[in-house]
């Protein structure tokens, strides 16, 4: 018999904390020139506050049990959330993942109704019925946060496709993450949307890792998803995930060229998580100097830089965050305020007279 | 009354309902310039045009997915699946995503979809092109489930598919496309959730879906001969299922069969026979006896798929057997 170790798990390639760091680019200052007026850059630091303030709250109640079963935050990625919905139409259509705190916030819907529908309360967007990866609220345009990696890119095209039927000019964006590049829907998805001009975009939020493997031990090119739009026939579309202007630029400009009849977009915004993919993930399987450097690159400190840069008072954005802060509280305490879902709520809305009934 | 083919009803049952619906569309591989592989959507291109009537890559799940985001943004949809078997590929649209969408938002999106695909055997495709998978969507809550038997069927049942707000899964089963019957001249439109009482009898209730109708009524005028007056249901919708018109026949006949194609761990009859076990205990003379196709993937050859899959000679053997 062999002596020798088995084939197999090898330490030194298996501590991913080992590798080499990914860093981020530095910030592009050129930005501060770019033509976006005061109230969207306003509007955009707003969105970004709130992001970041609810999700906080949101990572403490997890922390205090109040907050069941799992949640998987965007904190560190809200400038690509951000960006987009400030270049979104009202009746536009997002598209979002289980991580889909931030997308949902970002298109209008109440913080109080998230936070209950976290803390599986009556008041909640959803009844409870849904929690954290199903976050949904129609009447902003959020039509759902999907929890099985890929489908909602091919749900996203028919979105699409219904608008160009009915004749709007409504446009589909529709979030994922990088890991989702590699499974079979995404490249479905893709394909037909390329091959029926569907009014769609579509934006990989590259934040470097799956769960909890680096993206490119798995990925047969360094950006899984603009290294293939080509693959398609699409705009190769890389930009800085962590800079909102950067973002909102590029979401003009997709949503506009889809807005007009000039079909999809793939565009991949690489960004980075603070925190660990899910839960209380504390992310150790991160180089510590690549974390290090993506927190000094938080969108957020830096938007707040080039706000006073382009002449915004500081004052003023102190305002908005401290405003931001009220109302992540008083939202936080109305969820914690709300009651428990009525028990017939099991059996509500299976069907879509709301019933459940499956014989007679 | 015309006579039409089962497989013409389908054409003829999604032509009257865009006739009636003008948002209504479909989309599937093969269906539009070719017809369909069964030449079950002839004519419709040419009525209602490309942008109704769209061609796809070969891609399942684009295909729900299209059909899903579609009809949750106020379009309903028919998609087509070819084979039943090609459901594996695409179950995460149907059983995770169309089935959950309005449990899990409350309410708030609606999937008027129904996904049409030609299900069974008796072509001698083999493993994968031949199943009965009607049990893998009954199991799931969320889809409403329904397989036709006759062309009449087809066309009512399609436009009462449609109408639905709710995804349904039509099962046009392959070894029927055939058949001819009559349909109604003018609109038909017939109700989910109901079984139809095909022969009515006293001895005993063979409940039966879709081919494996035709083969109970053949089996019970072979019965008959022998002095056993079978009564046979058509089971029609195994989601919702029509359970009065099941225990109904049980409480007068005392006995059930059921004829079932698909595999037999949990097929739909198993369901049944747990109510009719549960209600209907003290109305049975005997044991609920399922005819199945066994717990085997089908085989190719001939000789082979017609000992898998239930025959006339099975189920009359079995009846009589159990009540002699
Ligand atoms: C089909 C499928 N496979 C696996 C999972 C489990 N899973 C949940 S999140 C995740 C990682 C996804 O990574 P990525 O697409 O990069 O998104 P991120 O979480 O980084 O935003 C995996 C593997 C899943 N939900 N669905
Ligand atoms: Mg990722």
């Amino acid at each position: 018999m062999s002596t020798e170790a088995p084939p197999g798990r090898d330490e030194g390639l298996f501590d991913y904390a080992a590798r080499p760091p990914r860093l981020p680019d530095p910030i592009d200052d050129r930005l501060d020139e770019a033509e976006i007026p005061r109230e969207v850059r306003l509007g955009l630091y707003r969105t970004q506050q709130v992001l970041r303030q609810f999700e906080k709250r949101a990572y403490d109640l997890f922390m205090q049990n109040l907050v069941k079963g799992t949640s998987h935050l965007s904190l560190g990625m809200e400038a690509v959330a951000a960006g987009f919905a400030g270049a979104m139409r009202p009746d536009d259509y997002t598209f979002a993942t289980y991580r889909g705190h931030a997308h949902t916030l970002a298109r209008g819907a109440a913080m109080e109704a998230v936070m209950a529908e976290l803390l599986g309360k009556e008041n909640g967007l959803l009844g409870g019925k849904g929690g954290s990866m199903h976050l949904t609220s129609v009447e902003h345009g959020m039509m759902g946060s999907y929890a099985i990696i890929g489908a909602h890119l091919c749900i996203a095209n028919g979105a699409a496709w219904s608008a160009q039927m009915r004749g709007t000019d409504q446009v589909a964006v529709c979030f994922f993450g990088d890991g989702t590049t590699n499974i079979g829907a995404f490249h479905e998805a893709l394909n037909m949307a390329a091959v029926w001009e569907l009014p769609v975009v579509f934006v990989c939020e590259n934040n470097l890792y799956m769960e909890y493997t680096p993206i490119d031990l798995t990925t047969s090119v360094p950006h899984p998803a603009a290294d293939r739009a080509a693959a398609y026939g699409l705009e190769r579309i890389l930009i800085d995930g962590n800079d909102a202007d950067a973002v909102y630029l590029t979401a003009s400009r997709v949503i506009q060229r889809a807005r007009s009849g000039g079909g999809p977009s793939l565009v991949e915004a690489v960004t980075y998580r603070h925190g660990g993919h899910s839960r209380a993930d504390p992310g150790k399987y991160r180089p510590a100097d690549e974390v290090e450097a993506w927190l000094e690159r938080d969108p957020i400190p830096a938007y707040h830089r080039r706000m006073l840069r382009v002449g915004v008072d500081e004052g003023e954005l102190v305002e908005i965050s401290r405003d931001v802060a009220q109302a992540v509280d008083e939202a936080t305490e109305a969820a914690k305020a709300g009651v428990p879902p009525h028990p017939d709520a099991v059996y509500a809305d299976v069907w879509a007279d709301g019933g459940w009934e499956w014989r007679n | 009354m015309a006579e039409l083919s089962y497989r013409d009803a389908v054409a003829a049952g999604i032509a009257q309902e865009m006739r009636r619906d003008p948002r209504l569309v479909m989309l599937g591989e093969d269906i539009a310039g070719a017809g369909g592989v069964f030449k079950t959507t002839v004519g419709l291109l040419d009525e209602f045009g490309a942008d109704r009537v769209r061609d796809t890559p070969i891609s399942e799940q684009a295909i729900l997915g299209a059909a899903m985001g579609a009809a949750m943004t106020g379009i309903p949809v028919i998609a087509e699946i070819m084979f039943s078997d090609f459901l594996a590929v695409c179950f995460d649209l149907l059983a995770n995503e169309m089935a959950k969408a309005s449990y899990m938002t409350a309410g708030q999106v609606t999937v008027p979809v129904v996904v049409r695909t030609a299900n069974g055997g008796g072509s001698r495709f083999g493993a994968q092109h031949s199943q009965s998978v009607e049990n893998w969507t009954m199991m799931i809550p969320g889809l409403k489930v329904v397989a036709p038997s006759t062309p009449a069927d087809v066309i009512g049942l399609m436009a009462a598919a449609i109408r639905d707000p709710d995804p349904v899964v039509f099962f046009e089963h392959k070894s029927l496309f055939a058949v001819k019957g009559e349909v109604p001249d003018a609109e038909h439109v017939d109700r989910l959730g109901t079984a139809v009482v095909r022969r009515p009898g006293t001895d005993c209730t063979i409940a039966a879906l879709a081919l494996m109708v035709p083969r109970a009524l053949e089996a019970a005028e072979r019965l008959a001969a022998d002095g056993i007056d079978a009564e046979v249901i058509d089971v029609r919708s195994l989601v919702p299922l029509d359970t009065s018109t099941i225990l109904g026949s049980v409480a007068k006949t005392g006995r059930l069969f059921t004829v079932e194609e698909n595999p037999r761990l949990c097929g739909w009859g198993a369901e049944v026979a747990s109510i009719v076990a549960d209600e209907a205990f003290w109305d049975l003379d005997g044991p609920v006896v399922r005819i199945t196709t066994p717990h085997v993937p089908l085989p190719a050859a001939e000789a082979l798929e017609d000992l898998a899959i239930p025959s006339v000679d099975r189920i009359a053997a079995t009846v009589a057997g159990s009540l002699g």
